[in-house]
């Protein structure tokens, strides 16, 4: 008590800056929080319904219901080999991610060598950096390599841009990961490769799995890599972002009302896979 | 021990193979930027004039100013949008599982395709397009305006969109750690809410507004999907200039030249941001 009167009194604020009313500003900043959610999912929405909407300009007000625009994609020979090239790259590329991504992990978790401050920020460039810069040294690499731009090109720069998903998620599962465990499963006599499969594996499949997904997502429409890497194949970024030149139709409305929403679904699933028993991130 | 040891042997040769696959190409890349351009390829060289180009030229210094004044522009909109919706996702929200459900809500748009976001966009503000056609619908315009798309303001709002919970994530991390009791205190004391929270909350979730701010700067500097796409003409960015040296323009030294500017900005900032965050974090102890 004694120390409340000790304590210099906060000079009185005007009135206009005073929030006393806790259920209005708790309301206030309610309606900023759902306004602001609402913002972000507003271009999918919007993706969506002008997807199924009869008219070749997406304009207000709807004019009915047509499935005509999925129809002209499917039936798109060109759309179609780049869809498919596509689902191609992504596998691969995701398999390069994880091939690389987990070792790496594994080495940041649990080894002291030499440079190994840079070799994390290494890995982690990707992520902060313009993807733009990324695609351009690539470019360069395999310029003097010798290498001739192809569907290979594109897996390797999207393995490189997409590692450090991998790694920072495998990384900080590891990091929660009770090390005991494989003490204990070495004592009783298993062999590293036996630990491995059955005690460190099994801890961090979900965070392999869920940024596995993610990177398969992220290699659908990575542009800044892609377009310095491709060759004559064309894949589904390069497809959409080239259609966008022209102007807008209709068909692209619906390959990304299909790719939105079937991402959407991947995202949250690998999002609860990564969140490891809803712990959260 | 032995077991580690081996284990970790293997692991770090493994290792340094993809490290080596990153650095080489951006070292190829500073090599690239001292060449002599010789239309339609380029000469083995050491001299400073791509840079010097980049300092005399108005069309390229211009076009880095206008980039830095655009991701500024996008980190503080960014900024505003994010922080009421992570404090109330943070301090408003009592049951966990709709908080973790919300915090889910508003990271996965960041992983869904960025550039079908980004072209939605193109549709909502052009001059025919959803904004346009409902203000005409509701009589607030009485014909469509070209005034949304292709300008600035239509890339701050693009940029601004695609970077909102790049914002979110680092703010509401920092708002969750913040102890209760240093906010129960300050009321007990007869602090109003306001000033608590300018003397309790704001500065602790200071780190958070840094390392958002921080991404959304160099994520929006280096972006050229939205200028390309809503940008127009007075719209351009630095990335738009660097793909054009690579492509129609065929300047890869100037173009080299241009990204190792903007490789060393990013890594200036990150480190920036990197120190105050840490000189933040002394205070606090």
């Amino acid at each position: 008590m004694t120390l409340a009167i000790d304590t210099p009194r906060a000079p009185a604020w005007p009135r206009w800056l005073r929030i006393d009313h806790p259920r209005a500003s708790a309301k206030a900043l309610g309606i900023a929080a759902a306004a602001v959610i609402g913002f972000l999912y507003l271009p999918i929405v919007v993706l969506v319904i002008f997807s199924f909407n009869d008219n070749t300009v997406t304009t207000l007000p709807l004019r009915g219901f047509t499935w005509r625009w999925y129809q002209a994609a499917l039936a798109n020979q060109d759309l179609l080999t780049a869809l498919w090239n596509s689902i191609y790259v992504a596998t691969l590329a995701t398999l390069v991610c994880i091939l690389f991504g987990v070792p790496a992990a594994l080495a940041l978790d649990r080894i002291d060598f030499p440079g190994k401050a840079l070799f994390r920020r290494a890995v982690l460039l990707p992520l902060a950096l313009p993807g733009l810069i990324t695609g351009i040294s690539m470019l360069n690499l395999f310029r003097v390599v010798g290498f001739d731009l192809s569907l290979t090109t594109v897996i390797l720069g999207h393995g490189t841009a997409l590692i450090s998903v991998v790694v920072t998620q495998v990384f900080a599962r590891l990091q929660r990961f009770n090390r005991r465990l494989e003490e204990a499963s070495d004592d009783l006599g298993a062999t590293p490769l036996q630990t491995f499969r059955h005690v460190t594996l099994p801890n961090i499949r979900s965070a392999i799995v869920g940024s596995a997904l993610i990177s398969f997502t992220l290699s659908f429409d990575e542009i800044p890599v892609t377009f310095f890497l491709t060759g004559r194949d064309n894949i589904l970024p390069m497809y959409i972002y080239s259609t966008l030149r022209s102007g807008i139709t209709p068909e692209i409305n619906a390959v990304g009302a299909v790719i939105v929403v079937s991402s959407l679904i991947v995202i949250f699933f690998s999002v609860y896979l990564l969140s490891g028993q809803g712990e959260g991130r | 021990m032995c077991r580690a040891a081996r284990h970790g042997l293997i692991l770090a040769t493994n290792a340094r193979r993809p490290l080596a696959f990153i650095f080489v190409p951006y070292a190829i890349m500073f090599t690239y930027s001292f060449f002599t351009r010789t239309f339609p390829t380029m000469e083995p060289d050491f001299q400073f004039g791509n840079y010097a180009a980049l300092l005399i030229d108005p069309q390229y210094y211009q076009v880095l100013l206008r980039t830095l004044k655009i991701s500024f522009l996008v980190s503080v909109s960014a900024l505003v949008l994010a922080y009421p919706l992570a404090y109330f996702l943070a301090f408003k929200i009592a049951s966990a599982r709709l908080r973790t459900a919300l915090y889910v809500a508003v990271i996965v748009p960041l992983w869904v395709s960025y550039l079908l976001r980004a072209y939605t966009w193109k549709t909502i503000l052009g001059s025919e397009g959803v904004l346009n056609s409902f203000l005409v619908w509701s009589g607030i315009l009485s014909e469509p305006t070209d005034l949304f798309l292709y300008n600035q303001f239509a890339m701050v709002v693009t940029l601004t969109y695609i970077f909102v919970p790049f914002m979110v994530m680092p703010i509401y991390t920092a708002l969750e750690k913040i102890p209760r009791s240093l906010i129960e205190a300050s009321k007990d004391l007869g602090v109003g809410r306001f000033r608590t929270f300018l003397a309790i909350t704001l500065p602790l979730s200071v780190p958070g507004i840094l390392a958002g701010a921080t991404f959304t700067f160099c994520l929006s500097m280096g972006d050229f999907v939205a200028p390309f796409l809503v940008g127009g003409a007075n719209g351009a960015m630095i990335a738009i200039v660097v793909q054009s040296q690579f492509g129609t323009a065929l300047n890869w030294p100037l173009g080299s030249a241009l990204s190792i500017v903007m490789l060393v900005l990013t890594l200036a900032i990150i480190s920036l941001s990197d120190r105050f965050e840490r000189t933040g974090r002394l205070d606090l102890a």
